[in-house]
């Protein structure tokens, strides 16, 4: 089992690394990175390369550890007491499978996603300790444990708005996903949409990166942006002429609403935009 | 078989453990990275670095190790600073009082001991790229032309030449931030303030009312759910910084990032010395990207609390006399905005990072100590405790 790539992911060569030691070792890889680089789309492609069935848990702030093991619907029990339901003698009803459970039992090995863990509380990564270290948990209610069959491939992303415990950290792998240089993009884009015009390609690339260089933008735009926007272009018949940035007087790249996400940012790049108008009419 | 890596991974400061190590061994013998050294290298890299501000600290390690490159920074920096130029320095440098006081504690050795410390300190910060420093543009080095790039502390030049393997390219240089793990005592000492009440979405059982609803309901069951408690406090942050401030960027930082996780709601400013019409939010822009002082007064509410940092040492004439700051002509007397600012935000301390004992030494750091109505506190784990109880209260 080893993951290379599919054909519609380019992978660098240490993320491959990475996640064949996870694959390898049975241990979590976490990902963390720039939004847009590509870090949930991993495990999509994991999955895809290795052929297993994806499980994906998307952690909200109000997430807890519990939910992803399994949780006792007791309200549920409750009422069908009042109402005289018959199933209510038997607990095992009531206990509802959580993401982890599910990887746990799965037939085949599961790659399983833990989306944005930093978005829950700060305690949620300690929650899973042991569960994800020993890949076994109790369950209370029916006094059983459950062990995985197989130990999923599991991979957690993490956008970097909290930071992990040690504890946790010591039992992943870790890989940062750089933002792709451009010649890596250039592979990117080559796999999304093949046999573009390579011009449109050279200059669409070259206006992206003068975006990124402008100090102060709130938000960056990153690969999954320069993707809608390639696409747009495409849609949009532009010719890759119109995207030079050199003619200051149109230094608003066309269809800027795919790269730049927020009107302050928009409002920035018009003001610089006018400045070099201004700078070239003085001299 | 890597003990020596492991070994100097620990002694540069990348928190690795045996665990790592281990797992580090367990993967080769799976055959992970069998033929080549750059997947070694990226293999050994995602099992021993967790954080990808360490990154750059282990490419270092790992270039020395596995290429016999010179050794990582933080080695006899000093030995390198010429005595004369020191000298030259402290003079300008120092202030009277702070010399007689070097005299009376030990003369002029202990001074230039002092002098390499925190000019090591200078260097280290330099390297690790942390947004804090290398642009505080008036620190007393910097205001007398020096440059600690251009004078030969470090060899940084050397090392960064030759770059030819994918450690030595150091891509990840500016993710390190050198903040360590001493935040957990701060953590601990910030969480005094926290403040738990109910907001959000209904999550909780709330059992007194559910019992109560249900005997309404003639005994049928009626479940009522409460939000969950979070902690609520809000607190808006203002930093120093530049000039003097720039000995005490490394204790700052460990507050700020302790600060951060600890409380949902923080916002935070920068100043220069003290309050004046405007702040900033960037200190690389902070010329270009200002907030106007009265914005802030007015966008957050006044159960905001304000804490200052600084260390309240400059002329007093900056904090008293309209058009007093060193960097611009300010209409109105910083004295003014911090009035201004205390009124807005009743709740307010003044940390700063000056060891108490020469608070004294300075008038600067007295008006403002009457400013504060006497809410000034050390910037130490006691002090950080005393001024979160006044802030609780």
């Amino acid at each position: 089992m080893r993951f290379e790539g599919t054909d519609t992911y380019v992978v660098t060569e240490d993320l491959m690394v990475a996640v064949n030691a996870a694959i390898a070792l049975e241990r979590p890889l976490l990902v963390k990175g720039e939004p847009g680089t590509g870090k949930t789309i991993l495990a999509y492609e994991i999955a895809k390369a290795i052929d297993a069935p994806l499980i994906e848990w998307h952690v909200k702030s109000t997430t807890k550890a519990q939910h992803g093991l399994y949780e006792y619907d007791a309200v549920k029990r409750l009422r069908d007491s009042q109402l005289g339901d018959d199933r209510v003698h038997d607990i095992e009803n009531y206990i509802v499978q959580g993401k982890l459970w599910q990887s746990f039992v799965s037939d085949q090995r599961p790659v399983l996603l833990i989306d944005e863990i930093d978005k829950a509380d700060i305690e949620f990564p300690n929650d899973l300790l042991l569960e994800l270290d020993r890949m076994e948990f109790f369950v209370y209610e029916t006094h059983e444990t459950i062990v995985a069959q197989q130990r999923p491939v599991v991979i957690i992303t993490s956008n970097n708005e909290k930071e992990l415990p040690d504890a946790f950290l010591r039992r992943c792998f870790f890989h940062f996903i750089q933002f792709p240089d451009a010649e890596t993009m250039t592979r990117i884009i080559d796999v999304h949409y093949p046999g573009l015009q390579a011009s449109l390609v050279r200059s669409a690339l070259k206006a992206f990166y003068d975006i990124r260089e402008v100090p102060g933008l709130k938000k960056r735009p990153s690969t999954a942006e320069l993707l809608d926007w390639i696409k747009l272009l495409m849609i949009e018949d532009i010719p890759p002429e119109a995207l030079r940035t050199g003619d200051t007087s149109k230094l608003i790249p066309p269809l800027h609403g795919a790269l730049l996400k927020n009107e302050q940012d928009v409002e920035l790049f018009e003001r610089l935009a006018f400045m070099a108008r201004r700078e070239q009419r003085g001299n | 078989m890597f003990a020596h890596f492991f070994l100097e991974l620990r002694q540069a400061g990348v928190p690795v453990s045996l665990k790592e190590y281990l797992m580090l061994m367990e993967a080769m013998r799976h055959g992970i990275a069998e033929y080549s050294i750059d997947d070694f290298y990226y293999l050994s890299r995602t099992s021993m670095v967790k954080d990808e501000r360490n990154i750059d600290r282990f490419d270092r390690v790992f270039g020395h190790v596995f290429k016999g490159l010179e050794p990582p920074e933080d080695e006899d920096l000093a030995a390198e600073i010429p005595e004369e130029w020191l000298r030259k320095m402290a003079e300008l440098y120092l202030t009277e009082e702070e010399r007689a006081e070097i005299e009376a504690l030990g003369g002029w050795d202990k001074l230039m001991e002092t002098l390499k410390e925190r000019l090591a300190e200078q260097t280290g910060r330099h390297q690790g790229g942390s947004k804090w420093i290398g642009t505080a543009g008036t620190s007393p080095f910097g205001a007398y032309g020096y440059n600690p790039e251009g004078v030969r502390i470090g060899q940084h030049e050397s090392r960064h030449r030759r770059a030819v393997k994918v450690w030595d390219r150091r891509e990840f240089k500016n993710l390190d931030d050198q903040v360590e793990i001493g935040t957990r005592n701060i953590k601990v000492a910030l969480r005094r303030l926290r403040r738990f009440a109910r907001e959000g979405a209904e999550t909780e059982l709330d059992l007194p009312d559910t019992i109560n609803s249900t005997a309404r309901n003639g005994g049928y069951l009626d479940i009522k759910m409460v939000p969950e408690r979070h902690n609520t406090v809000k607190v808006l942050l203002f930093l120093d910084i530049g000039g003097s401030m720039d000995d005490h960027v490394r204790v700052c930082e460990e507050l700020f990032s302790a600060a951060r996780t600890e409380f949902k709601h923080l916002e935070y400013f920068y100043f220069h010395n003290c309050m004046y019409e405007r702040v900033w939010r960037d200190n690389r822009r902070r010329h270009t990207e200002t907030i106007d002082t009265w914005e802030v007064l007015r966008t957050y509410p006044h159960d905001y609390k304000a804490i200052f940092v600084g260390d309240a040492t400059m002329s007093p004439y900056e904090i008293v006399y309209p058009g007093g700051s060193v960097e611009h002509w300010n209409e109105e007397a910083g004295a003014e905005w911090m009035k201004r600012v205390l009124l807005t935000y009743p709740k307010a301390i003044w940390l700063n990072p000056q060891p108490t004992k020469v608070w004294d030494y300075y008038e600067s750091i007295r008006v403002l100590q009457e400013t504060m109505g006497g809410r000034m506190f050390p910037l130490t784990l006691g002090g950080l405790d005393a001024g979160m109880r006044e802030l609780g209260r």
